[in-house]
């Protein structure tokens, strides 16, 4: 198991985020997240980045104890995530980005080390040049991040991710505020994009249909916990999961994966 | 890529150096301590980069400026070299400890909680006897390696002391800012979020750019001491601050030549404003000031138009949307 989650537990005072998960991931498994809104979902992938503290319970990395560490820790130690809202930096050009992400992934050492090496390294640059072509925003390349249609800055934000060649990477709804049609196009790329760089991928999503095209298991969360954890088809077909989670496009889900 | 930029900046440099005998005194004496204020400005460019700015950076100059007075003063050193090495040492040191607290600040907390230590020291310099009290105390004319120049050669010396100290730092500072440490500069302002889940410190990164700063603010206030051969509390009061943050906004965070430009232009406004009308010369600086921010918003650097960074001008991109 590649990750391994055993009771965690998050509260803000009286408010319970998430309980009770306990959850296991195999390497190179791809994993849907779905559940309703305030279900848990990002309280989860907060707690595995390090960006919340769980309250209680205990997370694991390749057989290691990650719980409660700084998130720029266990972005070291291989686990990387891409936001709702795509955090880059408009300021600087796509390749600019990618740079910065290849150069802080490669340094080893301190800061004061990090002020001794160039940002344009000739490894940085490949690195970047790869990303944008693995990632299919080549024509992108010189643009600044600032001016990018909402599906680049998408694949920028998840590129970010991996330039530090993660072995987990969490996606944290990777097709908010993109057009119905350009969906399936970018989970294409970005699964592709994965496969190819061997990650194993838990993504929360809301579109049904993405879950069951994209997804080879399913956690449902519901007030706070995991519900259910099956492969996707029989999840979604669920009644009592339909029920609980109400998407409206969940029985074209169930067919869709179904065809997958 | 760095070394054409790196040898256009030597030969400013050099070129400025030949020509001082050229030059009238008040020139001379002005651009001595308009580029020995312009570390300080260096410095501020590096901390505005990632969106900070500090009202108190004062605080490092007169750490310089008192350490060098204070050490001829009290041993009777009065070498230049000998001097400024330990005043930038110590401001640094003072950057590095205060640094731990300003590092986790951001905006007008950053900016206050420096102006506030700037005027602590402030507070200290007024009331301690030893320390001069509020009427400060005189620097002996600085010697280079045991040797005293005399008459002519003297402000000239010292305008060539500062053009060293000038151009050394310049090209540190622009090595820098091709680093990994220093290029995150722009990422620091724009998404701290990313940067900490690429996996790198932003207080770490601002901290080390604090310790960069406040070192050229002490080598700053060590050469002004040379300079005016005396120093005062005024050094650490936050006026003194704010006139670094006007030459910054005046130079804009692009490039670093314009920091030397910026202060000369300042130190040189100042001093015809002050001759033309003694009781409201300030205004004259508020209007350069209101005429920089609405015609060059990002300061005089921008009229250069060289980004420091090797990023392709804004025409390649043009071309690739094309």
């Amino acid at each position: 198991m590649i990750l391994a989650v055993r009771d965690l537990e998050k509260t803000f005072g009286s408010l319970v985020a998430a309980r009770d998960i306990t959850v296991a991931v195999p390497a190179l498994q791809t994993v849907g997240i779905i559940g309703a809104n305030g279900a848990g979902k990002t309280t989860f992938v907060n707690m595995i980045t390090g960006h919340l503290r769980p309250s209680k319970g205990s997370i694991w990395f390749d057989g290691r104890d990650i719980t409660g560490r700084p998130s720029r820790e266990i972005t070291r130690l291989g686990i990387a995530r891409s936001f709702q809202v795509a955090q880059v930096f408009p300021s600087l050009t796509v390749f600019e980005n990618l740079c910065a992400a290849s150069a802080v992934a490669r340094r080893s050492g301190g800061i004061v080390k990090a002020a001794f090496t160039a940002l344009h390294a000739p490894a940085t640059v490949a690195d970047a040049d790869a990303a944008v072509e693995l990632f299919g925003i080549a024509r992108y390349r010189d643009e600044r991040a600032a001016r990018l249609p909402q599906g680049v800055r998408k694949l920028l934000d998840i590129a970010m991710a991996v330039a530090g060649s993660p072995r987990v990477l969490l996606l944290d709804e990777p097709t908010s505020g993109i057009a119905a049609e350009e969906k399936f196009a970018l989970m294409d790329v970005v699964m592709a994009a994965l496969k190819e760089r061997q990650i194993t991928v838990l993504f929360v999503e809301h579109d049904m249909e993405i879950v069951g095209r994209y997804a080879e298991r399913v956690f449902a969360f519901y007030d706070g916990t995991v519900i259910a954890d099956g492969p996707p088809r029989q999840t979604l077909e669920n009644p009592r999961i339909q029920e609980l989670i109400s998407g409206p496009k969940l029985n074209s889900a169930a067919s869709a994966a179904g065809h997958a | 890529m760095p070394w054409r930029s790196i040898a256009a900046g030597a030969l400013a440099f050099l070129l400025l150096a030949a020509i001082a005998p050229a030059l009238p005194p008040w020139i001379v004496s002005l651009a001595t301590i308009a580029f020995a204020n312009a570390l300080v400005v260096l410095g501020l460019m590096i901390l505005w980069r990632a969106g900070l700015v500090p009202f108190g950076q004062a605080l490092f100059y007169a750490v310089g400026a008192y350490t060098v007075a204070l050490i001829n003063r009290y041993i009777g050193v009065r070498d230049a070299f000998i001097l400024i090495a330990p005043a930038a040492a110590l401001s640094g040191l003072t950057a590095f400890l205060t640094g731990f607290l300003l590092a986790r600040y951001r905006e007008i907390f950053f900016a206050m909680l420096s102006l506030a230590m700037s005027m602590i020291l402030y507070g200290v310099l007024v009331k301690t006897e030893t320390l001069g009290s509020t009427d400060g105390f005189n620097v002996e004319a600085p010697s280079y390696f045991g040797f005293t120049p005399q008459g002519a050669l003297r402000p000239l010396a010292l305008l060539w002391l500062v053009l060293a100290c000038s151009a050394l730092s310049t090209l540190v500072v622009s090595l820098y800012l091709r680093s990994v440490a220093g290029a995150l500069a722009i990422p620091v302002r724009d998404s701290e979020i990313r940067l900490e889940f690429l996996g790198i410190s932003v207080n770490r990164l601002i901290h080390l750019k604090l310790v960069i700063a406040g070192t050229l603010a002490g080598l700053a206030g060590a050469l002004a001491a040379l300079t005016i051969e005396h120093v005062d509390p005024n050094m650490a009061y936050w006026t003194t601050s704010g006139g670094f943050v006007f030459v910054t906004i005046l130079a804009g965070a692009g490039f670093a030549g314009a920091a030397f430009i910026a202060s000369f232009l300042f130190e040189l406004v100042r001093s015809i404003a002050y001759d033309i009308m003694p009781g409201t010369w300030q205004m004259v600086l508020g209007a350069a000031l209101l005429v920089t921010i609405l015609f060059l918003p990002e300061g005089l650097g921008s009229l250069a138009a060289r980004p420091w960074r090797g990023s392709k001008p804004a025409t390649d991109s043009a071309k690739v949307k094309a």
